[in-house]
């Protein structure tokens, strides 16, 4: 068994992953990014779109643009990455943390450190998590997987496709499947408004002309061999009008319903998990319940710009190296989620330094105000034109807003 | 699967239906000198009824001891610890317990418990409501009483069926799928059976083990007139991460119609809760519906309160071939050499040892000579799985094989090596692929590895991308290139 010692190890080489990876670096330290795909970049590589780098690069590039960037200045910081290294497993027996990863090239790798980030990435929700009844034929994919197909290994997986869920890979992929020159019927979303960002709606579904049933069901999918049909059934007032469901003829059922926190691994290791988020919880210095492992990207929660994944993973890097150097978290405020506010991440934040939180709201709103509350007293208040779920929100605290808390207040976040 | 001609003249013993009962019958005859072939329509074995059932190596108490049924139940059941040393193939004795909610159903299970006894069952229980919740903690604590059979057991029933396949090949059982027996006549002392796409073969005994269609093979074959019917049973499958895994097998006492729905601690570590039971007229209808499969989590919940619908990970349906309430095994009373395995509902996967044993002794009586085959082997070699075996192992198979250190299918932690022994084992689809190894089985379900066994199949078979299927037929994964 071929062994490694760093000071630091990343599970996972996407935009994450290396972010973390260029931190850890930058203090001195050494780190070795462990990625099972045979290439640095994770996600980004299949997003061949523009709409990525805004603020890491203050350009506009396409998901591998901006993969390849990242690369440049991954391999410039001198970390090292392994890849084909699946890690399977990670023991904690004291001082160091061993991890084991799998791989054809060099065997299982014993790989021994002082702390990890996790920076795994997620994985989408299937047919099985939303409980879609029905017969089980060929031509059931979802859309990364269909993303994959058509975008890396150039192939189409169907000529009639519907789309289910309105979240941004699926709308992205109604365009794709679009320019592919396959037929897309309809994009079917279970909630009142779509899930995706509106920039995807107007330039994946309008430009096209596809169908957005918003308030349906998926209430069946058919065929015998491929598919056949999909059903949908309206939402009236909250209650599903199943005598009024109809069904769309199709050949290909792509679903983009959702992405989990792939912490099947961190579970392991016993992490404990939000669950509004199903990444784990975190506190100021972006340490997990389990001393020595932090957490970064999709892996801690969904984001919807790779923008705020690599600002968030370098955070996570550098606080990583601190620990490492013997920093501990200090005097910790409590961040709760407030009216209207699904999750905010990190849950807890040190009242000294700047503090970076991002949060999810639960509605669609115009004309909305973000509220920053220390014990019951207003200290941030900002106007927001639009909000919806799907949108991430980001917010900065300042120290000196947070200068008379006591041991055990609380920042509250609202969206009113 | 197999070889394409059929050269070398008739066979002895052609079997019709390469399920858990045809599996059974042809590795028990490879024991034999004896030209053997095993038929299945589909594009893989197990196929049919024998893939989506419920795993269970029954108890021996649900069937009265007046049924052949109860009888090959109790025999085969016992016979799983020698097959399982033999073949490998996933099995435990994790144990039973009927679960009684009201005082009402507790005269069932006495009932249960004499039916047990008279049997011939070892080992079975009556429980008061302390001994269950101490057996199975994750009960309800409302349970009043039930029934413990320590013997009862789980089984994969898919690796089960292929190993008995591959065994059978092993011992020199010729193996054709895709031929789909349509229609056949006398030629001599010989049937002669030809399949939907004009091949034809000749065999001196028929075994008709077609599952939910031996009715049809019946009438080709000019033998009795039977209808078989299909009883649906639906199922959700719960993530290996749930908390509501219980140690053993929980039933609820049962109805006159069916076992009723269970919860099941498979041998994989999922949870599998269902089935329903329903009337179908249509054989192919594996569908599940929505008011089923709410019945199934509300049925499942009243046993074990800890079920929860986040752990779904997919839903899936079987048909039992129904015929009459008893096993239908018996040679024809109209045509010479042909032998019916029909209506094999429940408990047919415990029974099918057995009824393997029950087949050769008919086909003897009917005149059918066994001669054992002095290099008969009956023990497959040990196929290494990286989900088995600890990192040091691995490290070692790494050394041996590079391949198995490329993880395919990360929620099921399987390699390239396993996948690449699946396909040169002759599974050559989607399906035949995951139920051999479990990639695509887990939490995502498929959702990261299909390309990637996508890619291995197509490098492996030199078969291009547009032949390549999830379970054979029409069911192409791919429609075009870019
Ligand atoms: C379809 C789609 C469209 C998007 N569009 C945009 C956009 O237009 N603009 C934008 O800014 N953002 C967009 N995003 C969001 C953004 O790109 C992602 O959130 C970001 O790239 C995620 O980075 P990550 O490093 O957290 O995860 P990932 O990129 O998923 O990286 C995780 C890595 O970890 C590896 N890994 C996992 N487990 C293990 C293990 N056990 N051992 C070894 N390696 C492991 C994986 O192979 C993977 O490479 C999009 C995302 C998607 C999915
Ligand atoms: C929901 C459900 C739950 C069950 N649970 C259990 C359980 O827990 N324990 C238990 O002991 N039993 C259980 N059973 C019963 C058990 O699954 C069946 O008894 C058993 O699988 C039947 O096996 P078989 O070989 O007879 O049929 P099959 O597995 O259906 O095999 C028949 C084969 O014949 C092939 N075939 C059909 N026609 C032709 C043709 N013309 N030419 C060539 N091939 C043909 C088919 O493709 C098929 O592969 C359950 C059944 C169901 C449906």
């Amino acid at each position: 068994m071929r062994e490694l010692s760093y000071d630091a190890a990343v599970i996972g080489g996407g935009a994450a992953g290396m972010a973390a990876a260029l931190e850890i670096r930058a203090a001195g330290l050494s780190c070795v990014v462990l990625e099972r795909e045979e290439h640095l970049g994770g996600i980004l590589l299949q997003c061949v779109h523009n709409g990525f780098g805004l603020i890491e690069f203050d350009e506009e590039l396409s998901g591998p643009e901006f993969a390849e960037r990242m690369e440049e200045k991954f391999r410039a910081s001198g970390a090292d990455a392994y890849l084909g290294v699946t890690v399977m497993d990670v023991e904690d027996p004291g001082d160091r943390k061993v991890l084991f990863g799998y791989s054809a090239e060099h065997g299982i790798l014993r790989v021994s450190v002082r702390a990890v980030v996790l920076a795994m990435g997620c994985r989408e929700r299937n047919r099985g998590n939303i409980r879609i009844p029905g017969a089980r034929p060929a031509g059931v994919y979802t859309a990364g997987l269909a993303q994959r197909l058509v975008n890396m290994e150039g192939y189409l997986p169907g000529k009639d496709v519907v789309i289910i869920g309105s979240g941004d890979i699926g709308l992205i992929m109604a365009r794709r499947m679009s320019w592919a020159g396959a037929r897309v019927h309809g994009v079917v979303e279970i909630l009142p408004y779509p899930s995706g960002l509106t920039r995807n709606i107007v330039q994946c579904l309008h430009d096209f002309g596809i169908p957005l049933y918003l308030s349906h069901l998926t209430s069946g999918i058919f065929g015998g061999d491929r598919v056949e049909s999909v059903e949908i059934a309206p939402i009236e007032d909250g209650a599903v009008r199943f005598e009024k469901a109809f069904r769309i003829p199709c050949d290909t059922v792509l679903l983009s319903v959702g992405l989990v926190p792939e912490n099947e691994l961190s579970k392991k290791m016993g992490v404990e998990l939000n669950p509004m988020t199903n990444g784990p919880w975190t506190d100021s210095m972006m340490m997990t319940n389990v001393p020595g492992i932090f957490a970064a990207g999709n892996v801690l929660h969904v984001h919807d710009l790779v923008d705020y994944v690599a600002e968030e993973a370098r955070r996570a890097g550098a606080a990583c190296a601190r620990w490492i150097r013997g920093e501990r978290p200090g005097r910790e405020l409590r961040v709760k989620a407030g009216p209207n506010v699904r999750y905010a991440a990190p849950c807890r934040v040190g009242p000294e330094a700047p503090n970076k939180l991002y949060l999810r709201t639960l509605i669609v709103k115009n004309d909305a105000v973000l509220e920053v509350r220390l014990d019951n007293r207003v200290i941030q208040s900002r106007k927001k034109p639009h909000v919806q779920p799907s949108e991430m929100i980001s917010v900065t605290l300042d120290p000196k807003d947070l200068a008379d808390a006591g041991p055990d207040s609380t920042i509250e976040i609202a969206i009113l | 699967m197999g070889s394409k001609n059929f050269e070398g003249g008739a066979y002895d013993v052609a079997i019709i239906g390469a399920g858990v009962c045809g599996a059974n019958i042809a590795r028990r005859l490879s024991q034999y000198e004896l030209k053997v072939i095993l038929l299945d329509k589909e594009a893989d074995v197990s196929f049919g009824t024998s893939k989506a059932n419920s795993g269970i190596v029954h108890g021996g108490f649900h069937h009265s001891p007046k049924y052949l049924k109860a009888r090959l139940e109790v025999q085969g059941a016992l016979m799983f610890d020698r097959l399982h040393r033999e073949l490998g193939f996933p099995f435990r004795r994790c144990g039973i317990v009927v679960a009684a909610l009201h005082e009402d159903e507790m005269r069932v299970v006495d009932q249960l418990y004499r039916q047990g006894v008279e049997n011939g069952v070892i080992g079975i229980e009556m429980c008061s409501r302390e001994r269950m919740l101490e057996l199975e903690p994750k009960l309800n604590p409302d349970t009043v009483g039930g029934l413990y059979a320590p013997a009862g057991g789980i089984v994969e029933p898919y690796r089960f069926v292929f190993s008995l396949v591959e065994s059978a090949q092993r011992n020199g059982v010729e193996v054709r799928t895709s031929f789909k027996a349509e229609r056949a006549e006398r030629e001599g002392d010989l049937w002669r059976i030809r399949a939907e796409d004009g091949a034809s073969l000749s065999a001196r005994y028929v075994v008709n083990a077609a599952g939910l269609f031996a009715d049809e093979v019946s009438r080709a074959f000019g033998a009795e007139d039977y209808t078989i019917r299909a009883r649906k049973g639906e199922y959700y499958l719960l993530d290996r991460m749930t908390r509501a895994r219980p140690d053993r097998v929980v039933f609820p006492v049962p109805t006159s119609v069916s076992k009723g729905m269970l919860v099941v601690p498979t041998v994989e570590g999922t949870v599998l809760i269902g089935p329903t039971a329903e009337m179908t007229d249509d054989k192919s209808d594996t569908a599940t519906t929505r008011e089923r499969l709410e019945m199934i989590l509300g049925n499942a919940r009243a046993m074990i309160p800890a079920i929860s619908e986040n752990d779904v990970i997919t839903s899936f349906a079987g048909q039992r071939p129904v015929l009459e309430e008893d096993f239908h095994i018996e040679p024809s009373g109209k045509v010479p050499a042909f032998i019916h395995v029909a209506g094999i509902q429940s408990p047919g996967l415990t029974a099918s040892p057995a009824i393997g044993e029950y087949v050769k002794d008919l086909l003897k009586e009917a005149g059918l000579r066994l001669v054992e085959k002095p290099g008969y082997d009956p023990v497959l070699p040990d196929r290494p799985r990286m989900f088995d075996i600890d990192h040091y192992q691995a490290d070692a198979l790494v050394a041996r094989d590079p391949a198995y250190g490329n993880i395919v299918c990360r929620c099921e932690k399987v390699s390239e090596a396993e996948i690449v022994a699946a396909i040169r084992a002759g599974h050559t689809t989607l399906d035949g692929i995951k139920y051999f190894t479990r990639a695509q089985m887990g939490r995502c379900q498929g959702g990261f590895c299909t390309y990637k066994i996508l890619k291995i199949l197509m490098r492996e078979t030199g078969m291009s991308w547009d032949r390549i299927t999830k379970r054979g037929g029409g069911s192409e994964l791919l429609s075009g290139r870019l």
